[in-house]
C-alpha cells in the first residue's frame, strides 16, 4: 500500500432490490484513523451502505477497497468464503439489535471468534477477554450471560467482542438506537474512546450531538445518494443543500 | 374387574414392555438420524438435495405409517430386502418418524434469529463454523421440546408393529384377550405400561430441556 491509496475507498457503490435502486452511485474514501458519521432519514440507504462495506449486503454494481483490496470481489464459492472470512476479520461491525449470542457468557462472547480463527490459547483468550472488557468498562460482568445485562452493558460488551478480533476499521450502524435514553451516554463514551485512540470509524447515527463532537466528517444521505458532505461544523451549522437544511430541521425539531 | 387375573398375568407384560422400549430408543435413534440428514438435506445450497429431501418428508408425512410398515414387511421380500418383524418395525416406524423430526430441526434451525448470523459471519466465521458455534447449539436447545413431542407419539407409534407381529404390549394384549376373553383387563395392563413409559420418558425430556434452556 503506498501512502495515496486510501484506507476505505468505495468506488460506484450501486445496490438495487429488484426495481428499487436504494443506493445511486456513491463513492467515498476514508482515511486510516478518520471517524465518518453518516446521517440522513430512514430508509435512506445507510444501513445498506455499511452493510457493503464488509459485504453483508452485497453490492449490484461498484468496489468497496480497504488498504487497496477489493472487499467485495467475485470469487468462486470457496475462494470467496475464505477470502471474505479474511476480510472481515479486519472489519468490526456493531449493530443496532447487539446481536449478542445468548448461549455464551460475557467472557466467550468476546473469546470465540479470536479462539477459533487465530488459534490463541484459552490463557490468551481470558487475558485477551479481561482486556477487552475492562476498556469497555464491563470486566465484572465476564461471568454474566447477555441476558442478565442491561441495553447499554450489552452494546458495550458488543464492542469488546468486535475488538477483540483487533480490526483495522469499525462499522457502527446505529448503535444506541435500540437503547433507553439513559442508556445511550455509556456506549457513547466507548465510541469516544476508540475515537481518541484513532480508530478508524464510520458511524451512522440518529445523533447529531455525538456526530458533532466526535466525527471529523459527516455525510448526509437522502433516496440512496450522499446529498451533502463535510466537517461537522459546515454540515450542521451551515450546509449548502436545502434538503440537508430540511432534514437537520425536522430531527431537531423531533429530537428536542 | 379381574385382579387376580391381571396380577398372574402382567409379568408377561412387562416382557413386552421392555420390547416396547427397546423399539422407542431403536426408533428414536434412527428417526434422530434420519432428521439430522433430511434437516441437512432440506437447508442445503444444493436443490437436488434439497428436493431429495423434501420428497422423503412429504412420503413419510403424507402416507399412514401402518402403510409404510406393511410395505417394507410384506412388500420388501418382491424386491429383495427380507427383514424380520422386529426390523421391520423399527425400519418402518424410524424412517417414518424421522420426516417429523426433519421438519422440528428445520424448524430449530431457520428460527435461529438472522442477526446472530450475521454477527457471527462479520466477525470472520465461516457458514459452517457459523453453524456450528452459533445456529446449532441455539437450535438443539429449542428443538428440545418440539422432539419430545415427536418422541411421545414415536412411543404411541410403536402400537402399530403389532400388526406384523412384535410381540410388544399392543400384540401382547390382544395375544392374552384371545385366551382369557379379558379385553377390558388386558388392554388396562397395556395402558398403564404405556403410561409409565411415556410419563419416564417426558421427565428425562423436560429434565434436559430445563438443563439446557437459555433463561
Ligand atoms: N432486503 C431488502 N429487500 C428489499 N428492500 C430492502 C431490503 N433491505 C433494505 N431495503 C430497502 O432499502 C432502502 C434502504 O434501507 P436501509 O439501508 O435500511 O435504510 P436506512 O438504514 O437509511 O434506514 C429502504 O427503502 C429499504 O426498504
Ligand atoms: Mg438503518
Amino acid at each position: 500500500m503506498t501512502d495515496q491509496t486510501p484506507f476505505v475507498e468505495i468506488r460506484h457503490a450501486q445496490k438495487s432490490y429488484g426495481d428499487l435502486e436504494v443506493l445511486k452511485d456513491i463513492s467515498l474514501t476514508v482515511q486510516r484513523g478518520e471517524i465518518v458519521a453518516i446521517i440522513g432519514p430512514s430508509g435512506s440507504g445507510k444501513s445498506t451502505l455499511l452493510r457493503a462495506i464488509n459485504d453483508l449486503d452485497p453490492l449490484t454494481g461498484g468496489e468497496i477497497l480497504l488498504e487497496g483490496v477489493q472487499v467485495n470481489k467475485t470469487l468462486p464459492h470457496r475462494q470467496y468464503e475464505k477470502h471474505i472470512n479474511a476480510m472481515r476479520q479486519q472489519i468490526g461491525m456493531v449493530f443496532q439489535h447487539f446481536n449478542l449470542f445468548p448461549h455464551l457468557n460475557v467472557r466467550d462472547n468476546v473469546t470465540m471468534a479470536p479462539k477459533l480463527l487465530k488459534g490463541i490459547s484459552s490463557k490468551e483468550a481470558d487475558k485477551l477477554a479481561e482486556e477487552q472488557l475492562n476498556h469497555v468498562g464491563m470486566l465484572e460482568r465476564i461471568d454474566y450471560y447477555p441476558s442478565q445485562l442491561s441495553g447499554g452493558q450489552k452494546q458495550r460488551v458488543a464492542i469488546a467482542r468486535a475488538l477483540a478480533m483487533q480490526p483495522k476499521l469499525m462499522l457502527f450502524d446505529e448503535a444506541t438506537s435500540a437503547l433507553d435514553p439513559e442508556l445511550v451516554e455509556e456506549v457513547n463514551l466507548v465510541m469516544k474512546k476508540l475515537a481518541e485512540e484513532h480508530m478508524t470509524m464510520i458511524i451512522v447515527t440518529h445523533e447529531m450531538d455525538f456526530a458533532a463532537s466526535v466525527c471529523d466528517r459527516v455525510l448526509f444521505m437522502d433516496q440512496g445518494v450522499v446529498v451533502e458532505e463535510g466537517p461537522p461544523e459546515k454540515i450542521f451549522k451551515n450546509p449548502d443543500m436545502d434538503r440537508t437544511k430540511e432534514f437537520l430541521r425536522k430531527h431537531l425539531a423531533g429530537s428536542k | 374387574m379381574d385382579i387376580d387375573l391381571m396380577l398372574r398375568v402382567y409379568p408377561y407384560f412387562l416382557e413386552a414392555a421392555w420390547v416396547t422400549i427397546q423399539l422407542s430408543v431403536l426408533t428414536i435413534v434412527l428417526g434422530l438420524i434420519c432428521g439430522m440428514i433430511g434437516a441437512a438435506g432440506r437447508l442445503s445450497r444444493f436443490a437436488i438435495l434439497r428436493f431429495l429431501a423434501a420428497a422423503y418428508v412429504s412420503f413419510f408425512r403424507g402416507t399412514p405409517a401402518l402403510i409404510q410398515i406393511f410395505l417394507l414387511y410384506f412388500g420388501g421380500p418382491q424386491v429383495g430386502i427380507q427383514l424380520d418383524a422386529f426390523e421391520a418395525g423399527v425400519i418402518g416406524l424410524g424412517v417414518n418418524i424421522g420426516a417429523y423430526m426433519t421438519e422440528t430441526m428445520r424448524g430449530a434451525i431457520i428460527s435461529i434469529d438472522k442477526g446472530q448470523i450475521e454477527a457471527s459471519r462479520t466477525l470472520g466465521l465461516s457458514k459452517f463454523e457459523t453453524f456450528r458455534k452459533v445456529t446449532l447449539p441455539q437450535a438443539l436447545r429449542l428443538m428440545i421440546r418440539p422432539l419430545g413431542v415427536n418422541i411421545n407419539a414415536q412411543i404411541k407409534g410403536t402400537a402399530l408393529v403389532a400388526a406384523i407381529s412384535v410381540v410388544e404390549l399392543t400384540y401382547t394384549a390382544q395375544r392374552y384377550i384371545g385366551s382369557t376373553y379379558k379385553p377390558f383387563e388386558m388392554f388396562l395392563i397395556a395402558g398403564i405400561l404405556y403410561l409409565i413409559i411415556i410419563t419416564a420418558s417426558g421427565k428425562v425430556i423436560s429434565y434436559l430441556d430445563r438443563r439446557v434452556r437459555l433463561q
